[in-house]
């Protein structure tokens, strides 16, 4: 071709040029979504809220011992004369039935709480999320026999499939109700990924990347799975603080965490015949209990108004 | 001329006589900001124009330019907060509506002042029949019953001919094919005899030929019931068939005002001069088109003076530092050309150079 | 002009963009003269028969009985050459989308071939089909959807570097993207950023670069304006225009818009209900259409002319495009046309030079599938 002289398209963003630097110094702080979200989650009053109440606990969880000079497993540590005393200088909760230390109980009761309530998220977030993308992405019959096989799980009621599961297989330490409660909940967020997958199968950048001839692995794998994150990532958030709510409420009705581990909700169980003589023994764990539950809700809400695309 | 009132049937705010003689509608100084993360944003900045009975102003613009904030405002439909409107009127029959109570607007919405969407399908509500939606005017507006109401339901869908409308009444809008649904809302829109009507986009969702259609019969109505027509569109192929006058936004401000032959003959606006050169034509073969280079502004930082600058081939240092006004256009000799304007600092140059 | 090797070794994709310099053409004979050159055919790059989609429709659930088909595309047949804009207009339903996704092999042909270069790549699959694929890449109608958010422009333009790594060496892979980003008119520095901090514009010169990182000879536009500012459709039509030029590219360019499919194409398509309805030159499909659904459509396009608008002569169709499930005997374009008879009920019109018009060396005499096919200027009446 001729040496003429070419306009090239540059030209015509080149005078855009210092426009577009001014406009990037603008983008440059909110490199991706997640980057977004996350700026935008830090400016959320109620974000740092919850955030400290959960790195409280968790602290609370990992190393109860700093909270308390006392162990709930150490010789002695209930006296039963002790029995449903009030509150008192040392013992700031007071005593229980058994005339243990509800202050030590309660601290180290969150350590079960935490573990369970992140154990089932974990499981359900990976087998609901593997499962619901498996169904989403094969379709067709895979899709048919998983959607049915989710429906069976998720039509068992929490107490029931409690009672049946426990009454094979024993337990009452935190990973068997863990175990249920991963059972039971895992088609949640199946019916979520799979939803997800479905709506983003079909995209056009989807289309695009199998038009350069990209795989059915790669396609899943670098355009499928990213796009559907959030919404799960938000779902179990808050999934994680109904898990804890669900722990305490099967060890309070028994088929939860059993003697000796200690749970809210056992501590609950014991206090309620005594409330209306020595309240502080329900008081206690059962505010332990709200604020822990609250706390992760609360934080599944402002992640989901940060990252929900749908807001933006 | 005498006009028609045909609304006689209808009670909403009755302006006095005295006042019908100035515009249909004004709008005068409209500002609108929208509250967001990332700061205010001014949609609209200072717009003003004014419609009479049986007139259509073609608002043209892209993206962004503020067009269809600005018909929101005027229907009184935009979310406040986190829209705001911090100042301007907007005169209907020469009453401020912004200082009306929320009844009285809402009074005068549908009854008075109706509005055309682009996405018809998603503008009828699709669990309801079109002759109930097209009948709940009646009913709401007038207190006719269900019977009386769908009677005329059945003359309206008539009206705007769709073929079969006793047949069809009892159809829901999935129903209809997208020009049929079109003609729907154009029958909504009309159905309590409206003084103005304001198309968003009415036809940029449909194909051609039926475009043309939909075009036909809007324009035709428009006569028989001397409306006014506010048609909002970024097309200037249909803004050339049925316009009588345009105002061109860019960045919430009006840029140029003009009536329909005279913007399209000589553009006293760089910009509008751009859109004219930048659109490849039906019939001529072009050869290489012109390009407005870069993009259309941002509007949480609108260039400081006039915000076509930074694209504008013209564009001189009093471009860059001084916002140029909106000035009525002359000839050269300084004959007044009516219902001309442009805000352009070098307009002289643009039309006569 | 950079050198194009569509070889197998890696391509040095130095940007060179040769746009034709306005000022240097200076009469309309120029212009002509520089147009018949580039109709200089030769070989088709792509050769179209009878292709055929029909999107079956089932009943039942569990034992699922097919009651029908839509016809989408129901035997087109068209050929591309070497470095040629080939339009294909029509409305929405008219199937010019599916076209375009079995030229892709996207969707698979129901019956038909489509030879690339002799091949027939409709029965192609595996390494075979890969291969293909590299020379023949799509440009997408939405520039929001069609680049996934969660990648960066780097990531976006280098895919195809990792989908067919024998393109470009992995070292040598940032350096290409960047040069592609420049190519289309974008900053290269931009490679670490998203897709959402870009505007419409952008995102489609990302998109395009994206088609042209493995050095495709045919591209495939879907709408490629459609969803863009006015003000911005000039800009991308024109760094398409210059990019065939600098790399002998071959598009087929699908729209509605009827306007800018004159201004780009060499040839145009117009199709009506799965058919093609007629083919010829931009010429002559605009100043001599013989079929009458060209001839409406032609006429119902508005002209940013207000002069035009008392003087043109409109043919305003009736009725709606009837359902491609359920397509009209005969000629498909039948229920609404103004010059039917009986014969149009009875007898398919097929895609040939009207009989009338064959030893005629007029621009009418151009393929046409109408029965009473006759020459009428709805564009310029008046």
């Amino acid at each position: 071709m001729s040496e003429k002289t070419i306009e090239r398209p540059t030209t015509d963003e080149a005078s855009l040029a210092k426009e577009i630097e001014a406009e990037e110094k603008a983008a440059a702080r909110q490199a991706s979504l997640l980057k977004d979200g996350w700026a935008d989650l830090r400016k959320r009053p109620l974000f740092i809220v919850t955030a400290f109440i959960i790195v409280c606990l968790i602290a609370l969880a990992v190393v109860p011992s700093l909270f308390t000079a006392r162990s709930p497993f150490s010789d002695g540590f209930c006296q039963l004369q002790n029995s449903m005393n009030g509150p008192t200088g040392g013992h700031l909760f007071g005593f229980d039935v058994q005339g243990c230390d509800i202050y030590t109980r309660t601290v180290y009761g969150t350590r079960n709480s935490i573990v369970v309530g992140v154990v089932t998220t974990i499981a359900t977030t990976l087998i609901g999320g593997l499962l619901g993308m498996l169904a989403g992405l094969v379709g067709g019959w895979v899709d048919a026999v998983l959607s049915r096989i989710t429906e069976v799980f998720s039509a068992l009621p929490l107490i029931v499939g409690g009672l049946l599961i426990m009454s094979i297989w024993g337990g009452g330490d935190v990973w068997s109700v863990s175990f249920i409660m991963a059972i039971l909940g895992w088609p949640q967020v199946f019916r979520i990924m799979r939803g997800e997958v479905i709506s983003n199968k079909y995209n056009d950048y989807v289309l695009a990347a199998r038009a350069l001839g990209a795989g059915s692995w790669r396609i899943a794998f670098r355009h499928i799975l990213p796009n559907t994150l959030a919404p799960v990532i938000v779902i179990s958030t808050m999934n994680l603080g109904v898990y804890i709510a669900a722990e305490a409420a099967l060890s309070y009705l028994g088929i939860g965490i059993q003697y000796p581990n200690i749970s809210w909700g056992l501590m609950i169980s014991d206090a309620q015949d005594r409330f209306l003589t020595s309240p502080h023994a329900l008081l206690f764990p059962a505010g332990a209990l709200s604020i822990t539950v609250l706390a992760f809700i609360m934080l599944g809400d402002v992640v989901r108004d940060a990252f929900d695309p749908k807001m933006r | 001329m005498t006009i028609i009132d045909p609304t006689d049937a209808v009670p909403a705010p009755r302006p006095g006589d005295a006042e019908k003689t100035g515009p249909l509608l004004e709008v005068r100084d409209l500002h609108v900001e929208f509250k967001t993360r990332e700061g205010v944003v001014r949609a609209v900045n200072g717009v003003n124009y004014s419609v009479n009975s049986g007139e259509t102003l073609a608002v043209l613009g892209e993206s962004g330019s503020g067009k269809s904030v600005t018909a929101q405002a005027i229907m009184g439909i935009l979310d406040m907060p986190p829209a705001s409107i911090p100042k301007g009127e907007i005169r209907f029959y020469g009453q401020d509506m912004l200082k009306m109570s929320a009844e009285e607007r809402r009074k005068l919405r549908g009854a008075r002042i109706a509005m055309i969407f682009q996405d018809a399908l998603s503008s009828l509500n699709p669990v309801l029949s079109v002759g109930f939606q097209l009948g709940e005017m009646f009913r709401v507006h007038q207190g006719l019953s269900r019977k009386e109401a769908k009677a005329k339901a059945i003359e309206l869908m008539d009206r705007v001919k769709i073929p079969a409308a006793a047949a069809r009444v009892n159809d829901y809008p999935h129903q209809f094919s997208g020009g049929m649904r079109q003609r729907i809302m154009i029958a909504m829109a009309l159905a309590l005899e409206p003084d103005l009507i304001i198309a968003d986009e009415p036809t940029t969702a449909l194909d051609v030929t039926v475009q043309a259609q939909v075009m036909d019969l809007l324009a035709e109505l428009q006569r028989e019931y001397r409306m006014g027509l506010i048609l909002i569109t970024h097309d200037l192929g249909v803004v050339a068939d049925v316009a009588d006058k345009i105002a061109v936004m860019y960045a919430g401000r009006i840029v140029e005002t003009a009536p329909v032959h005279e913007l399209y003959k000589r553009p006293a606006h760089p910009y509008t001069r751009g859109l004219l050169d930048s659109i490849p034509r039906l019939d001529q073969k072009g050869r290489e088109l012109y390009a407005i280079k870069g993009l259309p502004p941002n509007l949480l930082k609108v260039p400081s003076g006039c915000a076509f600058n930074p694209r504008c081939e013209k564009a001189q240092d009093i471009c860059r530092t001084e916002r140029p006004l909106l000035v009525p256009v002359t000839e050269r000799d300084g004959t007044e050309l009516p219902g001309r304007a442009s805000a352009c600092h070098f307009w002289k140059e643009t039309i006569h150079g | 002009m950079a050198e194009l090797t569509k070889a197998d070794e890696p391509t040095d994709a130095t940007p060179n963009v040769s746009e034709v310099d306005v000022a240097d053409v200076h009469s309309e004979e120029e212009a002509v003269a520089a147009l018949d050159a580039h109709v200089d055919r030769g070989e088709p790059i792509l050769q179209v028969r009878n292709l055929v989609k029909h999107f079956p429709l089932t009943q039942g659930i569990v034992i699922k009985r097919q009651i029908g088909a839509v016809k989408a595309v129901d035997g087109i047949s068209f050929d591309l050459y070497q470095g040629e804009t080939l339009g294909i207009v029509g409305e929405s339903g008219c199937g010019k989308s599916t076209v375009a996704k079995l030229l892709m092999n996207l969707e698979q042909a129901t019956a038909g071939e489509i030879f690339y270069k002799g091949q027939d790549i409709t029965k192609l699959s595996g390494k075979a089909l890969k291969a293909v694929r590299r020379n023949i890449q799509m440009i997408f109608q939405d520039p929001y959807t069609s680049l996934n958010p969660r990648m960066t422009v780097g990531d976006i333009i280098g895919e195809p570097f990792d989908i067919h790594p024998e393109v470009a060496p992995k070292g040598d892979r940032r350096r290409k993207v960047q040069e592609l980003l420049d190519v289309v008119g974008l900053n290269p520095e931009y490679i670490n950023r998203y897709p959402h901090q870009f505007s419409g514009g952008q995102r489609q010169r990302i998109g395009i670069a994206r088609g042209l990182a493995l050095n495709p000879e045919v591209i495939i536009c879907d709408e490629p304006v459609s969803a863009l500012d006015v003000s911005v459709q000039a800009q991308v039509i024109n760094l398409m225009e210059g990019l065939q030029d600098e790399f002998n590219l071959s598009y087929i360019f699908i729209a509605h818009d009827l306007s800018i499919v004159r201004h780009i194409s060499d040839r145009v398509g117009v199709m009506y209900l799965g058919k093609m309805a007629e083919i010829g030159t931009d010429e002559q499909i605009y100043d001599h259409p013989t079929h009458p659904y060209t001839q409406a459509l032609l006429s119902a396009v508005p002209v940013p002319d207000p002069d035009a608008r008392d003087h043109r002569e409109r043919i305003i169709l009736t009725g709606d495009v009837p359902s491609p499930a359920n397509p009209p005997s005969g000629c498909r374009f039948r229920t609404r046309c103004w010059k039917a008879q009986d014969k149009c009920a009875q007898e398919v019109p097929l895609l040939a030079v009207p009989e009338r018009f064959k030893s005629s060396d007029s621009p009418a005499a151009h393929e046409s599938a109408c029965h009473f096919a006759e020459e009428k200027d709805v564009v310029h009446a008046g």
